[in-house]
């Protein structure tokens, strides 16, 4: 594999730079090109992804790292796939790690915190550290929702903890060593079945569909040839981007 | 008048029927308690360990939560939550050096020198409201409710912390006059509950509930009043373990003193939350009529 095919989608500063920069992987030094992301230096330096490696968008959270920079003792995270390398970067990936994952039927179980305290009884055992805050990659309070969780107050602990990608990186840092991501959707899975209100409208809607309302709509749809297809479709009826509250459509018929 | 409050897990969870009742009664005395919006677990005991400064990063990062709210004064309710912040607190303020090393590991955080005051609310009902602005604000008087005030371990210990002079305390009787009802002032109103010994030694526990309620029972208390929820689960919650061990006692109901503020201030089992204690509760509330006059 050539240079320029694993900078592909890289900036084009990144595309055109000869200028390199030393990184350590697990100890073992490589020059790899300035602006590439951890991830693709990794590549460039001859690791290939088997695991360890999902979206490649920063979403998965399949490529924790763990890195420091020279002359500092601090501690710092990111995804492999957006972090960008620095020199004298030192890192490993941790892609797994053996986080502690209760086993519960959400059908059989209420909304009581009790469900939860239970099942992760570990969760007593935060003392309010912050290193689990302070590692998140996602600049999630995870001390503040396990904090809410011992509080009882889940839909809290929901709001707070729900752009969680479940990296397992607080995990790697808790020193009371419970797995913080897994006790947090246990929990927005007792919130959004258990606490929030069920959407009437949504039932109304499965409703509708169960009764037919839509299946001569959609039959008449499939069988139209390509050719009708490609004159109804930029001829149907949008809503405008900036539509008001109470616009319909001209045809009413399915609302 | 807006104050900071710090209602701490318990009182959120197990406890409701001390915070609601609480909050309740102060805003009907025109406080409004005002919950800290960031707030964590507040390491439940202070640790006593010299070298163990791990324990006090809880405690201290709650007090720099005050700071950020602009406030110099945090209000506790649950005695266990008050201790541990208190002492955490006396700490940052008289050892320089613990103090650096503290604000140094939480360098995410404002570094705190104990700037803020840590109050029990039974001292912000004497000193910020005054006992004669609740009499006058009584409308269900307690009246020949004969109550033992139990003040269990950590209101009064150590003294650097103790919200009154052990010998001379007058916090829970002043309270018990003021909503109406009769001091009992008995001998056991300071011994030990037994704490978490009732989880790894319930023998021990139960013997320790038992002198309690014998004690209690002999100077002829009709009810015990606490502010700590570890006291009122080993002397309310498991009373019952006390009863089967000795024929003598008989049952005692057990309540914060939150709940008896609300329910003289005519605020009503809606907000005193009474089918949360344990059993005799509600009767002994009713026999006494102070349901139906709410």
């Amino acid at each position: 594999m050539s240079t320029t095919d694993i900078t592909k989608g890289e900036s084009k500063e990144t595309t055109s730079s000869k200028e390199l920069v030393s990184i350590f992987v697990m100890g073992k030094k490589y020059e790899v090109p300035k602006n590439l992301t951890i991830m693709k230096a990794m590549e460039y330096a001859g690791y290939k992804y088997i695991r360890g490696c999902g979206c490649r968008g920063g979403i998965c959270g399949a490529c924790g790292t763990v890195y420091r920079k020279p002359g500092d003792y601090h501690i710092y995270v990111g995804l492999a796939c957006q972090t960008v390398v620095e020199d004298g970067m030192y890192l490993t990936q941790l892609p797994f790690f053996p986080a502690n994952r209760a086993t519960y039927n959400l059908e059989a179980i209420g909304s009581d915190p009790e469900e939860v305290y239970k099942k992760y009884p570990e969760l007593f055992r935060c003392v309010a550290c912050n290193a689990c805050t302070k590692v998140c990659p996602m600049d999630i309070s995870v001390m503040d929702y396990i904090s809410a969780i011992k509080q009882g107050d889940f839909e809290k602990a929901t709001e707070l903890s729900f752009d969680c990608i479940q990296c397992g990186l607080c995990t790697v840092r808790c020193m009371g060593e419970m797995s913080q991501y897994h006790i947090a959707q246990m929990v927005r899975r007792v919130t959004g079945s258990k606490i929030k209100p069920k959407a009437s409208h949504l039932k109304t809607m499965v409703d509708n569909i169960k009764t037919g309302r839509y299946t001569k709509a959609i039959t008449d749809l499939k069988s139209m040839s390509e050719a009708q297809l490609r004159k109804v479709y930029p001829e149907r009826e949008m809503e405008p981007t900036e539509a008001p509250e109470d616009w319909k459509p001209a045809d009413t018929t399915y609302l | 008048m807006k104050i900071s409050y710090y209602p701490g897990c318990t009182l959120k969870t197990k406890a409701k029927n001390m915070d609601h009742p609480g909050v309740a009664a102060l805003k009907a005395l025109g406080v409004e308690l005002v919950e800290l919006p960031r707030w964590n677990c507040c390491g439940a005991v202070f640790s006593l360990a010299d070298d163990d400064l791990l324990h006090l990063l809880a405690p201290v990062r709650d007090l720099i939560r005050v700071v950020e709210q602009g406030d110099n004064k945090l209000v506790v309710a649950c005695s266990m939550c008050y201790s541990t912040l208190a002492r955490a607190n006396l700490l940052m303020r008289e050892n320089s050096e613990k103090r650096h090393t503290i604000n140094t590991f939480m360098e995410e955080e404002l570094d705190y020198n104990g700037e803020v005051e840590v109050v029990h609310l039974l001292s912000f009902l004497r000193d910020e409201i005054g006992w004669e602005k609740i009499r006058e604000s009584i409308k269900v008087p307690l009246r020949g409710l004969k109550i033992a005030p139990y003040y269990g371990c950590t209101l009064l210990r150590p003294q650097s912390v103790a919200i009154e002079p052990p010998e001379k305390r007058t916090l829970f009787k002043d309270l018990i006059e003021t909503i109406g009802a009769t001091v009992v002032d008995f001998p056991a109103s300071t011994d030990c509950c037994s704490s978490y010994q009732i989880l790894s030694n319930p023998d021990v526990g139960i013997e320790a509930v038992s002198k309690i309620l014998e004690s209690a029972e002999s100077w002829d208390a009709e009810a015990i009043v606490t502010s700590c929820p570890l006291c009122e689960y080993n002397l309310g919650k498991r009373q019952e373990d006390a009863l089967k061990k000795h024929d003598k006692l008989k049952e005692l109901p057990t309540f914060y003193f939150t709940q008896l503020l609300a329910l003289a201030l005519g605020l009503g089992t809606e907000v005193c939350k009474f089918e949360l204690n344990h059993n005799g509760v509600i009767q002994l509330m009713e026999s006494k009529k102070f349901l139906t006059a709410a």
